[in-house]
């Protein structure tokens, strides 16, 4: 029985470490979220063809702010 | 109802993650920006780009981006969409992107509820120039 539950507790500070690193990593490349009239959803991640192609007028826009 | 300075004035009231915003037609046309001499113009041209280039993401016949948020190290630049008329905005990193999302969104409905203002004729019929 304690051999299952820190079997469990190794999953769960597995999990939460994966998902820290993915949300560092996500920060750090950036991303482009696309929502359409249907209701759905695209997310680029920011090393992705497509948000190569979007950051440079996303960047535009930063610097006519800055 | 509101004009889009007044939409603007509001918007960047409520929200302190909005560092600049402006709202412009289908084609450009600035109606109202936060930011002075040609950087309002300057930020929509580029919206108008980032919007345009978004749409070519999932091809032409597909249905159309209505918003999109592009999120990079030194910022993220919001772009919501209600028929002819779009709004964009500036914000911080990690900013709390449903809620830019939903202001946005207000804002360019309160500039929408603007009854354009129609013109008065007389009936053709009826002496009272009230239509039956």
């Amino acid at each position: 029985m304690a051999g299952r539950a820190r079997f469990v507790a190794l999953g769960v500070a597995l999990a939460s470490l994966a998902g820290i690193v993915y949300g560092r990593n996500r920060r750090r490349r950036g991303h482009v979220d696309l929502y359409f009239e249907d209701g759905s959803m695209i997310s680029l991640a920011g090393d992705s063809p497509e948000a190569r192609l979007l950051f440079p007028h996303a960047a535009d826009a930063l610097r006519a702010v800055r | 109802m509101a004009t889009a300075e007044q939409a603007l004035a509001e918007l960047t009231e409520l929200s302190t993650q909005v560092h600049a915003a402006t709202i412009f037609d289908q084609d450009g046309k600035v109606a109202a920006s936060t930011l002075v001499g040609g950087r309002g113009d300057w930020l929509a041209a580029s919206a108008k780009a980032l919007l345009d280039a978004a749409e070519t993401v999932r091809g032409e016949g597909e249905t159309a981006v209505v918003q999109l948020e592009a999120a990079m190290p030194e910022g993220s630049v919001f772009v919501v969409r209600e028929g002819v008329r779009v709004v964009a905005a500036v914000t911080d990193r990690e900013p709390t992107a449903g809620l830019v999302f939903y202001d946005l969104k207000r804002c360019l409905q309160s500039v929408s509820a603007e009854k354009p203002k129609r013109k008065r004729t007389a009936a053709k019929t009826g002496t009272s120039g009230r239509p039956r």
